[in-house]
């Protein structure tokens, strides 16, 4: 393992660690107004300062971090099932389905990725508790994010399709459906493995982009898209440098994933 | 010949599909929207029972959904898109108002991007110095990690134009491409023998490595106008541009369906058309070097 790999472990793991362990190192809930403090400095008592609603910054954004590190790998759980479930039969299948599924395909992957998502979003209820709007919106990035991974399953199933050994199970008398679930599915693991990774940064991103347009997870839950929203009311960036803290975080994050990434891609290919 | 007739056959059934799919889809959203069935006409006390009578049976007629389906495109072909539920505006109105701002800023932010993509690219393969290299990795890297509304809001914070934003969105993924690309094109073996035998650089380059990346090159323009498009958004909502991107993003906060809709289409075609376009001429490319 390179040593940029071996930092960017190390970085996921301290921010992994904080955010699971924001119930002790946050000075209070996410929620907790101090109405006598509203946008203070950073303090002993805020470390990072307060919001205008006189929340502390400092345990947003460690729940902030919490929901986006764990919905996002969520998402792109779903989306990878999703990709397995549509592009890993469609290339086991081959023929008019193949070509049927990579149209539909080929089709959503020229939407322009963000016009779909709000459109989609904008369909759900938008006055939701902020629970099922933090739920929402990483559920319609899993099913919207399908389609990319979907391409490349349904290239090397295809591939498989012709294999020595696919032909000799179909011989033998295995049924398709056994046939798919028991020696296509686990031959295509590296490779769902590989978009899995590859999905989280990409709906980290998106989520931070809906936040910020205010079309994200509602208040007063946070995440790295609602804490960025802050960003809107600033003058200049050395104003008040502390209220950059949750995008330093994301970049960080994203940066240590990339870095991690750049194996999975190559397999991925 | 035959091969690029099938081609454009092929992207025109796509566009065609594309129409009718997205048609019918914005149809049956439209019908299924929330507040469909009433009709504000029938609060008008000036009405007789007759007259309401009337509104009841023409919107009772159009419960059908596919009848609706049929109305509503022979109305877009005839350039009627409905009405804005929010803005109260004709949909095609707004549209024709807005496209030439869209338009304007996202001709001159894919033209940046792919000022600053090829100029990157073309010297780190020329140079192949890895300091150099490393060094515009990191810097398309950062961006890349970077939300595409907070590239918007640092334009605004810094006042610069909404292009440069877009530039910078769509820099880092066209740059990570050419760049493969042409590193590639440079290290094959003509081109080495080329540089051997004391060929110009300019010589080597529109002569040898144009035609052999000018296809995969083009395909990723077209996949950029999509990604501009996308960045529109962010760009014209967050720096207040009355644009395209701008009136999509308002349709989503106001759950403004029928002008949501008819914006995603129209987006989708011009990004189908784009990427048609350039599988074609990438085709021809093709095609004229064999």
């Amino acid at each position: 393992m390179s040593l940029g790999r071996k930092l960017a472990c190390v970085v996921l793991g301290i921010v992994l660690a904080a955010s699971a362990a924001a119930n002790w190192l946050a000075p209070a809930g996410y929620a907790k107004q101090y109405r006598e403090a509203t946008d203070a400095a950073p303090s002993r008592a805020h470390w990072l300062g307060t919001d205008d609603l006189g929340r502390d910054r400092f345990a947003r954004v460690l729940y902030g971090t919490r929901i986006s590190l764990l919905l996002a790998p969520a998402a792109a759980l779903l989306s990878t099932l999703m990709a397995a479930l549509i592009g890993g039969l469609a290339g086991y299948l081959g023929g008019a389905w193949a070509r049927l599924a990579m149209a539909v395909t080929d089709l959503f992957l020229s939407l322009p990725w963000l016009f779909l998502l709000i459109t989609a979003r904008a369909l759900m209820p938008l006055n939701v508790s902020p629970v099922v709007s933090v739920l929402v919106t990483f559920m319609l990035l899993g099913l919207l994010g399908w389609t990319t991974a979907a391409r490349v399953l349904c290239a090397t199933a295809g591939s498989l399709r012709m294999s020595d050994f696919l032909r000799q199970a179909r011989a033998a008398g295995i049924s398709g459906r056994r046939l798919f679930w028991v020696h296509v599915i686990p031959n295509l693991k590296p490779v769902l493995y590989a978009q899995f990774w590859i999905s989280i940064p990409v709906f980290i991103l998106s989520e931070a982009n809906l936040g910020i347009l205010g079309l994200g997870v509602a208040e007063p839950m946070p995440s790295w898209g609602s804490l960025l929203k802050e960003l809107e009311g600033l003058v200049s960036v050395g104003e008040e440098p502390w209220k950059f803290v949750p995008l330093v975080l994301l970049v960080v994050v994203v940066t240590s994933f990339q870095f991690l990434l750049s194996k999975q891609e190559e397999v991925a290919a | 010949m035959r091969t690029l007739r099938w081609k454009i056959a092929g992207h025109a059934l796509a566009l065609l599909a594309t129409v009718l799919l997205g048609g019918f889809l914005s149809a049956t959203l439209v019908r299924l929207a929330p507040g469909f069935d009433a009709d504000e006409q029938e609060l008008d006390p000036h009405l007789n029972a007759q007259s309401l009578q009337a509104l009841r049976e023409a919107r009772q007629r159009e419960n059908n959904i596919f009848r609706f389906y049929f109305t509503y495109m022979k109305r877009a072909a005839h350039g009627e898109l409905g009405t804005s539920l929010s803005l109260g505006q004709p949909v095609r109105t707004l549209l024709r108002d807005r496209a030439p701002l869209t338009l304007r800023l996202l001709s001159m932010g894919l033209g940046l991007a792919w000022l600053l993509t090829l100029t990157l690219a073309l010297s780190a393969a020329w140079l192949r110095l890895s300091v150099y290299d490393t060094l515009t990795t990191v810097v398309s890297g950062t961006f890349l990690c970077l939300p595409a509304a907070v590239l918007a809001l640092f334009s605004v914070l810094w006042n610069v134009p909404g292009s440069l934003a877009i530039a910078l969105i769509v820099f880092p993924h066209t740059y990570r491409y050419a760049r493969n690309l042409l590193v590639k094109a440079y290290s094959s073996p003509h081109i080495v023998t080329a540089r051997a035998k004391g060929l110009g650089e300019a010589r080597i380059l529109f002569w040898h490595v144009v035609p052999v990346v000018a296809p995969q090159l083009l395909a990723v323009a077209g996949v950029s106008v999509s990604m501009a498009v996308g960045a529109a958004i962010p760009v014209e909502a967050l720096c207040g541009l009355a644009g395209i991107g701008q009136l999509a993003w308002q349709a989503a906060l106001a759950r403004d369906l029928p002008l949501l809709v008819n914006i995603t289409i129209l987006v989708t075609l011009v990004t189908l058309l784009a990427n048609s376009g350039a599988d074609v001429i990438g085709c021809v490319v093709q095609r004229q070097e064999a």
